[in-house]
């Protein structure tokens, strides 16, 4: 948080913040604060005035452009202020471009974007499901950490919702929470397994996708799903089809035993060419070796081939690398029609596919030899397309069709694409050394290019032949000398030097020549490539030992030039050659093996396909195209020896009788479907009923719940019914002791009415500067100047018709399925937008009727330095929270400031000079302070409205000569002031506060932090709260209320076995609640 | 998955960039730079490259690569297949998939991409949800939106995701109830120098263009089905039916889409429409060569075959070309050494040739190999590989709609040798 970064260093990284602060407060007073931007936010300056006109058309336009300008990649960070305040705005362009800024920017603003949190939290309880998935969408994809528990609790809630849209979003934005927070894992992890078990097609692919990413290692979670996920495949969209066949096919590996015969694999390698024998042998060898497949590795197999159809090229390939590496060799063969199909398309997924051939086709020939033709290529082909096919149809090469395939190549070495022709030469040398029978006229052939005109090709030639003539101990002696003539013409270094090695090696067949190539070379040595200089050395060692007589004084020559050659790699060699072929006193033992070390038979090379070691790699996968491993590569797991136990895989019996059948499908989809067109009904409905019958909503949106449920799944009909009738008997209780609390609260309510009017004057003189606050003030002062002027039955009407709404969702909440019961909650649409104001102010006043703010626990004595001395020039100040009741505002916070005089003389004159508050904050500066004696102190009181947000406050500090910016940044659990309230209250507080308002975690201690009163001491420390009576020992109740807003703040410590508590906060303030639940968490926890 | 994706023409210029997580610098793209000067041709740039901390996958349409970032183990294909999805749908929101089309169009494509991809994974890439979430730009509508000052952005929220059966939208009206199947098929061929056939098959595509009020169900068959050897459905397609009775029975998404794609079994000899005799030759030690092609209809069923162009890549050392065509008009670029002959229709009684000089640089050795033609042509009503179609039937709906078929045969890749 950039914020908090800047508390005194207001040069460096303060200037831009501070900035942003004053942008903020430019909404309020336009005019006075422009003379302070530097010129470069000036450009901007019309745009900010378009964003803040009250015509859509002109937000639009410059929204419209700022989307331009990310779009080119230039910064327009500048501008989130003035942006983000459209994220509620009605015109739906407008908010969509708004989401695109806000996604884009939040990472860098997170403060001024969790101004816009509040609008996603009501849109996720709006009743359109696509308006709640889009909010969770983009929700999500705000990439600030501090809002990690309100994605949780999002996430959750969505995981829940009854709209499969709204699953699969959330499915999504498990990744993204997991990839802000990967400390989230376990509860992630049990949102995962409950959408794994979802029947929606519409999921399926999202969840298995979030499941690869967070935990692709706890394939526990599937056995249960893995059949459904082979049963639905064919109807998920093809993006999931890809993620979820990847995904069983490392299931697979790890929980059937192998198709293949023993030792299949390795033979399969050596063997290449007799494929036909090899599924004979396959049968064969089922006879001897019973090989039972199991059901459900049959099941995989056979419900992913209809796949192989797709027109997505993704699935296709996705379905061949399942049937590679899973399905019987004998069955794998489908496979290849469909891949070759694929060559059809662009050449990117050519390319890929070609890859993927080429590394089967080393394995397995016998699959794609009828398809040979199709890998011919064609002059109008890229170059990398050409060498692929090119690499293909050298593995499929065969004594059979090795005579086709030469006429074809005499076509390719032809090629005016050089770099073609030049690796067609290539594999004519590997097929020449694969398939015996032909190496002779692939010789030949290739001495033949050795009259070729262009360089590279003769070059190519040159280095083949001298692997093929390594390969051939017989004589070719006319060959050689053929080379030793290209010697003179030849420039490229490769050819020369291997023509040098050539002769070097053969010159006691070429004895004439030899010596002559020698004295050629040692006249160019200086001028030769360093490739070539090497074997010029060796060429001389070679002679100088066979035939000393002639070139003794030539191999001292070279030797002497390379001793003074500029590379060390050469007269490193030089010096070695030196000391093991020319005899001196100093030579050792070796130099009377010299002969034998630098004549000895080679080995031949042997020419292999370069993806010949891919085949490690899982096809189709990025590791396998670039044959490193890529980050997040999952290893294909090699079979087990013995399968593991099948039975996990069954699920309940009306599950397996449902889902085995595959004819059942049809049938399946049917009741899906009206599953789908009653939740929309239902949902129309439900909403239509709720703004109708005001009074009666609750009761009646019950029945329809219990409707909507038992026509939902006719198999848990019972159960369902059962727990409908329960809950009702549940909420007629609650309405009971509803009505009963209200009677009571009723005069509690007059009073604190009679108290807050005199405090009214202030709250209304303060509001009117306040124009652009947010809304939960703007409803607060309504409800405080108007309401009272509405009669009692309005209010209560509201509270009837509001508090069984609230009721309905954490009953529906506890029997853990969450049908439309969002939707009801929120007041439709159908009320004007100022009347929802009413109704929430009217909440709030309603909810502090049961309370009444107490006196505080404990004072924390810590105080805070405001400024030091230093940079004072010898004023020092702190600042502590003295946790009363603000005197100069309801909504404001005290603050005591101590100040003090360090310096030798009198300080006059101190006061606060500008101030620079965000957006909607405001503050009680202390009268100013005359003088101040030297070594004398004075304590002020001041008072700042925070709006229930722990952003900065900065003002300047002023004295007769100097001005200090000092900063107020409160603690979270200052906002707050303590409540007195009853268990029973609280608890009747907290049932209403559940889903999106509760935050909770899991603390773990020594059970002697764990004491009463030790909790008591550590959270009072923290938040100012207060402590409600509990009859239990193990639960701790703590309440309070934000200062601006008056919101509740419920916290509860509850002791579990052994050393974990279970802290839980309870708020309509989110954010805040989430901050603190943050700061309690490390306090309790620490010893 | 997909973490960024940038627009990138053909002089370099990153035009359009978008970030589906955090943002990834416009650097990683030197290294995509670096390939792209590596392989000197476009055609040749590497789709999948690998940095240190990133990977890019590319695809070249239409003179933009699209490069997107990755980051860890993903599919490539599912990657290029993507962004070959992103390149159709600017194609059928503006017409052409250009940079002008796109910088124009930047917030319609923002707005596309926006839904396009959910945190780098895919969410909505049917053309007839994102037409409904987001209206393509029509001039028309321009004009009403700069007076009304509406949007483009839909505001009833697309139906079609959330049903069993995405690709079509709900409450389809039409007057004029019609439905029409083009059947094309492409031959791609190799021929060698001595006309004789050294690769053919037959690719061919059934596209659809439906104009149907409501939910219609179809069933088409045909009368030879076990001609089609090799066959990719269009999701909306029952596979079960085609296994087992060899009709394609669908409920058809809206406007126009490709219905199936096919590969008629290599066994059947395939039929070749044209031959063509061509003699080029380069003469040792002078600058200049002949060159005289002619080409002649072979096995076209009595259909007269049309639209006839030939391209040939003449070899470098070629300066000009004098040619004379007896029919239809030819052009030589000298810069990409690319003869382009525009022939038209064959008339059997006069066979169309080309004959004449080639200028060659004087003092380069000849070319030793002759350039290859690629011969474009087509066929009116007929489908090469004899493939009809039997019926259309409509289930689902009461009103009869009007149905049509038509055929035709191209030339695919089609290539001879000389």
């Amino acid at each position: 948080m950039s914020s908090n970064s800047f508390a005194y260093s207001e040069q460096s990284g303060g200037g831009e913040a501070a900035e942003l602060g004053q942008e903020a407060t430019s909404t309020i007073s336009p005019s006075g604060a422009f003379g302070l931007f530097s010129s470069d936010m000036k450009k901007n300056e019309d745009l900010k005035q378009m964003l803040e006109s009250n015509k859509d058309s002109a937000k639009l336009d410059a929204m419209k452009r700022i989307v331009g300008m990310i779009a080119k990649g230039k910064n327009a960070s500048d501008l989130f202020p003035a942006v983000v305040k459209n994220v509620a705005s009605k015109n739906i362009e407008i908010k969509k471009l708004v989401y695109v800024y806000l996604v884009r920017y939040a990472e860098e603003q997170q403060d001024l974007a969790l101004l816009s949190i509040s609008t996603f939290q009501r849109a996720l309880k709006d009743p359109n499901q696509l308006i709640r998935a889009s909010a969770l969408r983009v929700l999500s994809s705000i990439r600030v950490p501090i809002i990690v528990p309100i994605m949780m609790l999002a996430i959750k809630e969505a995981s829940a919702d009854l709209s499969p849209y709204v699953r699969k979003n959330a499915a999504h934005a498990i990744q993204k929470l997991y990839s802000l927070d990967p400390e989230q894992k376990e509860m992630l992890i049990e949102i995962i397994e409950k959408l794994l078990k979802d029947k929606s097609t519409l999921v399926a692919g999202s969840v298995v996708m979030a499941f690869e990413e967070v935990c692709p290692d706890r394939i526990d979670l599937i056995h249960k799903n893995y059949r459904k996920l082979c049963n639905l495949l064919v109807d998920v969209e093809e993006w999931g089809q890809v993620v979820i066949i990847h995904m069983l096919t490392r299931y697979a590996r790890t929980q059937f035993v192998s198709p293949w015969k023993e030792g299949d694999g390795l033979e399969d390698k050596e063997k290449d060419f007799y494929d036909s024998d090899e599924e004979q042998k396959e049968k064969t060898d089922k006879g001897k070796k019973p090989y039972t497949m199991d059901p459900d590795h049959r099941l995989l197999i056979r419900s992913t081939k209809p796949l192989l159809q797709s027109r997505n090229a993704a699935v296709v390939m996705a379905v061949a690398q399942l049937y590679w590496h899973i399905a019987p060799k004998s069955e794998a063969g489908i496979i290849s029609k469909s891949l070759v199909r694929l060559l059809r398309s662009n050449r990117e997924v050519q390319y890929i596919v070609l890859q993927n051939i080429a590394t089967m086709s080393i394995q397995r020939k016998g699959m794609f030899e009828p398809y040979l033709k199709s890998f011919y290529v064609r002059s109008t082909d890229p170059t990398m397309i050409k060498i692929l096919k090119l690499e293909i149809l050298t593995n499929l090469a065969n004594e059979a069709n090795i005579s086709t395939l030469l006429r074809e190549f005499q076509t390719y070495v032809k090629s005016q694409d050089k770099q073609f022709a030049a690796a067609t030469i290539q594999t004519i040398g590997r097929c020449a050394t694969n398939i015996s029978e032909v190496t002779d006229t692939c010789l030949t052939g290739l001495v033949c290019l050795l009259s070729n005109r262009d360089e590279i090709v003769v070059a190519e030639s040159v280095v083949v032949i001298k692997k093929l003539l390594q390969m051939q101990p017989v004589q070719h002696g006319e060959i050689i000398k053929h080379m030793a003539k290209l010697l003179d013409s030849i420039t490229v270094p490769v050819a020369r030097a291997s023509i040098l090695w050539l002769i070097g090696e053969n010159c006691e067949r070429v004895p004439k020549i030899a010596p002559d190539v020698l004295r050629k070379t040692a006249k160019s040595f200086t001028g030769e490539d360093d490739l070539v200089k090497l074997q010029i050395l060796n060429l001389g060692a070679k002679l100088y030992l066979t035939n000393s007589k002639q070139t003794k004084l030539l191999t001292q020559y070279i030797l002497n030039l390379g001793k003074y050659d500029q590379n060390y790699d050469i007269r490193d060699r030089t010096r070695f050659i030196r000391q093991l072929i020319v005899p001196n006193e100093k030579s050792g033992a070796l130099s009377k093996y010299a002969k034998k070390i630098f004549l000895a038979q080679k080995p031949a090379p042997l020419l292999e396909s370069p993806f010949k070691g891919r085949d490690h790699y899982q096809l189709g996968t990025l590791s396998h195209t670039l044959n490193t491993t890529a980050t997040g590569y999952l290893e294909l797991s090699n079979w087990p020896e013995v399968a593991p136990d099948p039975s996990v895989r069954n699920v309940e019996v009306i599950e397996l009788a449902k889902e085995w059948t595959p004819a059942g499908k049809a049938k399946k989809e049917n009741p899906d479907k009206k599953f789908y067109s009653e939740s929309a009904e239902e949902e129309e409905d439900s909403s239509e009923s709720s703004s109708d019958s005001e009074s009666e909503s609750g009761s009646e949106s019950g029945e329809q719940d219990d409707e909507g449920d038992s026509s939902e799944e006719s198999s848990e009909h019972e159960s369902e019914s059962g727990s409908g009738s329960e809950a009702e008997n549940k909420r007629a209780a609650n309405k009971n002791s509803k009505t009963k609390g209200k009677s009571d609260s009723e005069d509690v309510d007059k009073e604190n009415e009679n108290s807050k009017t005199s405090d009214s004057s202030n709250a209304e003189s303060s509001s009117i500067e306040d124009s652009s606050s947010d809304s939960a003030s703007e409803s607060e002062s309504e409800s405080e100047s108007e309401s009272r002027k509405v009669t009692k039955e309005k209010e209560n009407k509201t509270k009837q018709d509001r508090n069984p709404l609230t009721k309905d969702v954490s009953l529906l909440d506890l029997d853990d399925f969450n049908p439309v019961s969002t939707p009801v909650a929120r007041p439709t649409p159908a009320l004007s937008p100022s009347l929802i104001a009413d109704l929430e102010g009217l909440n709030l006043s309603a909810s502090s009727s049961v309370i009444s703010v107490s006196t505080p626990v404990f004072v924390p004595v810590k105080t805070h330095v405001l400024l030091h001395r230093m940079s004072g020039k010898g004023l020092a100040a702190h600042y502590f929270f003295p946790r009363q009741p603000c005197v100069f505002g309801d909504n404001m916070v005290s603050v005591q400031i101590t100040l003090n005089n360090t310096t030798d003389w009198k300080v006059e004159n101190i006061h606060i000079g500008e101030k620079k508050l965000p957006v909607g904050m405001q503050m009680h500066v202390f009268n100013p302070i005359e003088s101040l004696e030297p070594e004398g102190s004075i304590t002020v009181s001041m008072g700042i409205d925070f709006c229930d947000s722990t952003q900065t406050a900065s003002f300047q500090l002023c004295t007769k000569d100097d001005c200090f910016s000092v900063n107020i940044q409160p603690p979270v659990g200052e906002l707050l002031l303590p409540v007195a309230m009853s268990e029973k209250d609280f608890k009747k507080e907290q049932g209403m506060l559940t889903g999106m308002n509760e935050t909770s975690t899991v603390i773990i201690a020594a059970p002697q932090n764990f004491t009463s009163s030790v909790i008591l001491q550590k959270v009072v420390n923290v938040a100012n709260v207060g402590v409600v009576p509990s009859g239990q020992d193990n639960i701790h109740r703590f309440a309070a209320k934000t200062v601006h807003s008056g919101s509740l703040m419920l916290v509860t410590v509850e002791l579990k076995e052994g050393s974990t508590a279970q802290l839980i906060i309870n708020t309509e303030k989110t954010v805040i609640g989430s901050l603190l639940l943050r700061e309690l968490k490390p306090v309790l926890s620490q010893g | 998955m997909i973490h960024s994706l940038f627009l990138i023409n053909c002089s370099g210029d990153i035009f359009l960039e978008k970030h589906w997580k955090s943002v990834v610098s416009q650097s990683v793209c030197d290294y995509f730079f670096e390939a792209q000067e590596k392989a000197a041709d476009v055609e040749n740039v590497p789709p999948v490259i690998s940095t240190p901390h990133h990977y890019l996958i590319s695809i070249f349409r239409d003179k933009l690569f699209f490069v997107s970032v990755i980051q860890t183990e993903v599919p490539p294909l599912f990657v290029i297949e993507f962004l070959h999805r992103v390149a159709d749908t600017f194609q059928d929101y503006f017409g052409e998939c250009s940079e002008a089309a796109i910088k124009d169009n930047v917030v319609i494509v923002y707005e596309l991409l926006e839904e396009m991809l959910d945190n780098g994974f895919p969410l909505a890439t049917e053309s007839n949800i994102l037409k409904e979430l987001i209206k393509p730009p029509t001039i028309l509508r321009s004009v009403v939106n700069s007076i009304t000052g509406s949007s483009n952005v839909g505001d009833t929220l697309p139906t079609g995701q959330l049903s069993n059966i995405p690709w079509r939208r709900a409450g389809v009206k039409y007057t004029n109830n019609e439905a029409y199947f083009d059947v094309v098929e492409e031959i791609d061929a190799i021929i060698d120098k001595s006309g004789s056939t050294v690769f053919a098959e037959i690719q061919g595509v059934i596209d659809a263009c439906i104009k149907l009020s409501g939910m219609p169900d179809l069933s088409l068959s045909f009368m030879n089905p076990r001609l089609l050897d090799d066959v990719s459905f269009h999701p909306c397609i029952r596979f079960k039916r085609w296994e087992s009775e060899r009709v394609l029975s669908f409920i058809p998404p809206d406007g126009n889409f490709r219905l199936i794609s096919y590969r008629v079994s290599s066994q059947n000899l395939v039929a070749i429409p044209v031959y063509v005799k061509h003699s080029i030759s380069f003469k040792e030690n002078s600058s200049c060569g002949r060159f005289d092609i002619t080409i002649g209809p072979k096995q076209n069923m009595g259909k007269t075959i049309e639209g006839i162009t030939v391209t040939v890549h003449m070899p470098k050392v070629v300066l000009n070309m004098n040619l004379t065509p007896t029919q239809g008009s030819y052009t030589f670029d000298p810069v990409t050494k690319v003869l382009t002959w525009d022939v038209g229709k064959i008339t059997p009684q006069k066979l169309p040739s080309l004959k004449g000089l080639v200028n060659l640089q004087s003092g380069a050795p000849k070319p030793e190999e002759n350039p290859s033609l690629n011969i474009q042509f087509k066929i009116q009503q007929l489908a090469i590989s004899g493939l009809k179609v039997n019926r259309l039937d409509m289930y689902g709906e009461k009103y009869k709609p009007f149905k049509g078929v038509k055929y035709v045969t191209k030339a695919g890749k089609f290539q001879v040798r000389t």
